[in-house]
């Protein structure tokens, strides 16, 4: 038996013994199901998500790639794959969902000192510590780099100021991994530092976000004279926006890569909901107008889903399609979500009660957090630029 | 169905990309226009082209052809479109290849297939009546008549059809005007007596004829498959051609692109390259993720086509529906963003504009098919 071999039957019995009865296929429906973030103050409806996450944790197959001295796996390529077919097999669920893992352990493992990692990598890969991101502030948007919080060097700590916007979970998360201004305002990006910062300090105050959807993770973040041991520098004074910028890869690949999930897998048939709202006749939507809207739209939406196969058989090209990506599958996303709305009339603004059904009420609230998705991760607009720029080769102004 | 091409297909389209550039560049087919030529293509281009086998790239070996794919046509066929070279590679090499060698009994095969990869014959498919390409709507009769049959009635818009030496024809043996069943499809050669052929202008100032068949009497050994089964064979063979036809769109509409984004480069006013505007920039960036689209629906139908797939169909229709818009798109974006010398008849990006509206025509338009892919889809 050669190593692999041997990898997967440990592997294997490991998850026979270790995955519970309800992390996995054959769960008892009725048994709650939680979304499990980890973090200081998680709470479990099943302790047994709490029973997965410790163990994987403690095998640090939850990243696991990473050497064992930060906490991680220390798997092989090849022995990633097993892990993954293995709990595939299973049915066995992701045992935590985490920024952490995305986007902060990633760019600690390149530009952390060796105290950082190994101080924040381990517990990021237990779930002990949930973490959230300040970036966008009400004065920087697409403009990032324009960011305005600032951190003053007094001494041993610096002294922070500011106000962050759209920070996921902020009101959840234990700390923040900030972007905060140590320099000049100009050249912009030059003045940038990426500072961890603990949300128990003095001074860290958080408000949520109400969207026009309804509730929302998002929140406003505000730091007032919030003192952060220098030693939370990550990398050099005023060289935080290289690690910024690498930050945001990660984070566009998992917003692609969800967002493209979400769409594929969507519950909400546009083709049902029509022949429902509007009626059905010899197989096909009754009302013409709305039948070739739907047409046009599933072309696009067929022949976008064929460039992603192709993209994919080409084995995965530059960033620049991954902006073709991100302001495809987002206006899609929304196109689709008004067609829903329009075929549906009246019910389509559902909003509550109990004279509308479920799918009604829930199709208007997702069809309102559609109108996020061509502005979160970078505009539509800001994706046109790049493919403008960087494979077009047009000329700056 | 991997979405690229192989290393043979990618060797076809580098040689179709050179014999375009050095054979036929815009200025062949400018001066084909000009010159008022009979068959608007050139009998000298087309045996360079049958001597690279292009011809017989869907016949089988043993009737000289080199059984390649539909995909590597295609390739060819895109390349071809970018310096707007006509031949009748489409309606010969696709349509008539495909056509005889799918449907044909033996003695047809032998008959015409060796003679269309040596470049003696070319071919014809004659389909539409009307207005709107809607082949149920065949009204042109074949009544029977001892061991054979006679054929009345009129072909309109048929690709290469002033200067076919075969015809391929959908007609109606039996049933009503807008019934799928009850055509025939026919073999005609075009010395049969009782045939009126006139060449069209249109306005890509490509090969076109309408045909009057005015008691055509043919030989029943010269049905196409089996008879009362052509609706359902010329569905097929139609397929196979609006996937052709949508490769051939994508390489106009990819030229016309480059065209462009070329000028954007070049070209100053209030003092800078006009390319640097966003107002035109957010529309180049949207005419590439269009022809991305595009090429990888072209793409997924070729490769249907060459496995046979069961959704061949719907990527049929697919196909030249994107097809169609993204180079409808593109012909209108490119001569607004060239502005003035846009709309002059010096220029070539005209051309494109003009290719593209009568492309967009052949075998149905984006219309139609986005009403055939839901049928097909089930809604």
């Amino acid at each position: 038996m050669n190593n692999l071999d041997k990898f997967r039957e440990d592997t294997r019995d490991w998850l026979d013994k270790n995955c519970p009865p309800s992390m996995r296929n054959g769960a008892d429906p009725k048994i709650p199901v939680d979304e499990v973030w980890g973090g200081r103050n998680a709470e479990y409806k099943n302790p047994e998500s709490k029973i997965w996450l410790d163990r994987m944790g403690e095998k640090g197959w939850t990243m696991p790639t990473v050497p064992k001295e930060y906490g991680g796996g220390g798997l092989t390529k090849e022995e990633v794959k097993i892990l993954n077919e293995e709990m595939f097999f299973i049915g066995a669920k992701q045992p935590l969902l985490s920024f952490g893992i995305w986007m902060l352990a990633p760019v600690l493992l390149e530009y952390g000192s060796e105290k950082q990692k190994k101080e924040h990598i381990p517990k990021i890969i237990k779930g002990e510590i949930r973490w959230c991101q300040g970036y966008s502030e009400p004065g920087s948007g697409s403009d990032l780099a324009s960011l305005s919080t600032k951190a003053e060097d007094i001494g041993k700590n610096y002294l922070v100021n500011g106000q962050k916007v759209w920070t996921s979970y902020a009101d959840k998360a234990d700390w923040i991994f900030a972007l905060v201004r140590t320099g000049a305002k100009e050249p912009k990006h030059d003045g940038i530092s990426f500072l961890l910062i603990d949300m128990q300090t003095k001074g860290v105050s958080t408000k949520p976000i109400t969207l026009i959807s309804g509730k929302s993770p998002f929140c406003e973040t505000f730091f007032d004279n919030v003192e952060v041991p220098k030693t939370n520098l990550i990398g050099e004074l005023n060289a935080g926006w290289t690690i910024a910028k690498k930050l945001l890869q990660h984070e566009r690949k998992f917003i692609s890569n969800f967002g493209l999930a979400a769409g594929m897998g969507s519950k909400r048939d546009i083709v049902s909901i029509a022949k429902k709202h509007l009626g059905e006749e010899n197989g096909k939507i009754k009302n013409g107008f709305y039948r070739s809207e739907i047409s046009s739209h599933k072309i696009k939406e067929h022949a976008f889903g064929l460039t992603l196969k192709r993209a994919n058989d080409e084995g995965g090209k530059a960033s620049a399609t991954a902006s073709m990506f991100k302001l495809y599958g987002t206006e899609h996303n929304k196109k689709r979500h008004e067609l829903m709305v329009a075929a549906s009339g009246i019910n389509g603004v559902a909003w509550d009660g109990d004279e509308f059904e479920d799918n009604d009420k829930n199709l208007t609230r997702a069809w309102l957090r559609t109108k996020g998705n061509s502005i979160e991760g970078g505009t539509s607009e800001v994706q046109l630029n790049v493919i403008s720029k960087r494979v077009l080769g047009l000329p700056s102004q | 169905m991997k979405l690229v091409l192989t290393e043979e297909e990618q060797f076809l389209q580098d040689t179709a990309k050179n014999f375009a550039a050095e054979r036929s560049p815009i200025s062949h087919f400018r001066n084909l226009r000009d010159t008022n030529d009979p068959i608007l293509w050139d009998k000298d281009i087309w045996s360079e082209m049958v001597k690279l086998g292009w011809p017989g790239i869907l016949i089988p070996e043993e009737y000289g052809g080199s059984n390649f794919s539909l995909t590597g046509m295609g390739v060819i066929l895109q390349e071809c479109a970018k310096t707007l070279t006509p031949s009748p590679l489409f309606a010969t090499g696709v349509l008539g290849a495909y056509a005889i060698n799918t449907y044909g009994n033996d003695e047809q095969k032998n008959n015409f297939l060796p003679r269309i990869v040596n470049g003696e014959i070319t071919t014809a498919l004659a389909i539409d009546e009307s207005s709107h390409h809607n082949p149920a709507e065949t009204d042109l009769s074949a009544k029977k008549d001892k061991n054979g049959f006679i054929i009345n009635g009129k072909k309109i818009f048929v690709v290469d059809g002033a200067s076919a030496d075969l015809l391929i024809v959908l007609t109606r043996t039996s049933g009503e005007k807008g019934d799928l069943t009850g055509l025939t499809l026919f073999l005609i050669d075009i010395s049969s007596s009782g045939l009126d052929i006139v060449k069209l202008d249109m306005a890509d100032s490509r090969n076109y004829a309408n045909i009057s068949f005015n008691d055509v009497k043919i030989d029943a050994s010269y049905i196409l498959g089996d008879i009362e089964a052509g609706g359902e064979i010329a569905e097929d063979i139609l397929d196979i051609g609006r996937i052709a036809i949508a490769s051939e769109m994508l390489g106009n509409a990819e030229s016309a692109f480059e065209t462009t984004i070329d000028y954007l480069k070049q070209r100053k006013q209030f003092g800078v390259l006009i390319g640097s505007f966003q107002a035109l920039q957010h529309r180049a960036a949207e005419m590439f993720c269009e022809l991305e689209l595009t090429k990888s629906s072209v793409m997924a139908a070729l490769r249907a086509a060459d496995e046979k797939s069961n959704e061949l169909q719907r990527l049929s229709s697919l196909a030249k529906t994107v097809a169609g818009e993204t180079l409808h798109l593109v012909s209108n974006e490119a001569i607004q963003m060239h502005g003035g010398i846009g709309v002059t008849d010096e220029y070539d990006i005209g051309f494109f504009l003009k290719r593209a509206r009568v492309a967009e025509q052949i075998f149905g338009n984006s219309k139609y098919h986005t009403e055939r892919y839901a049928n097909l889809s089930g809604f």
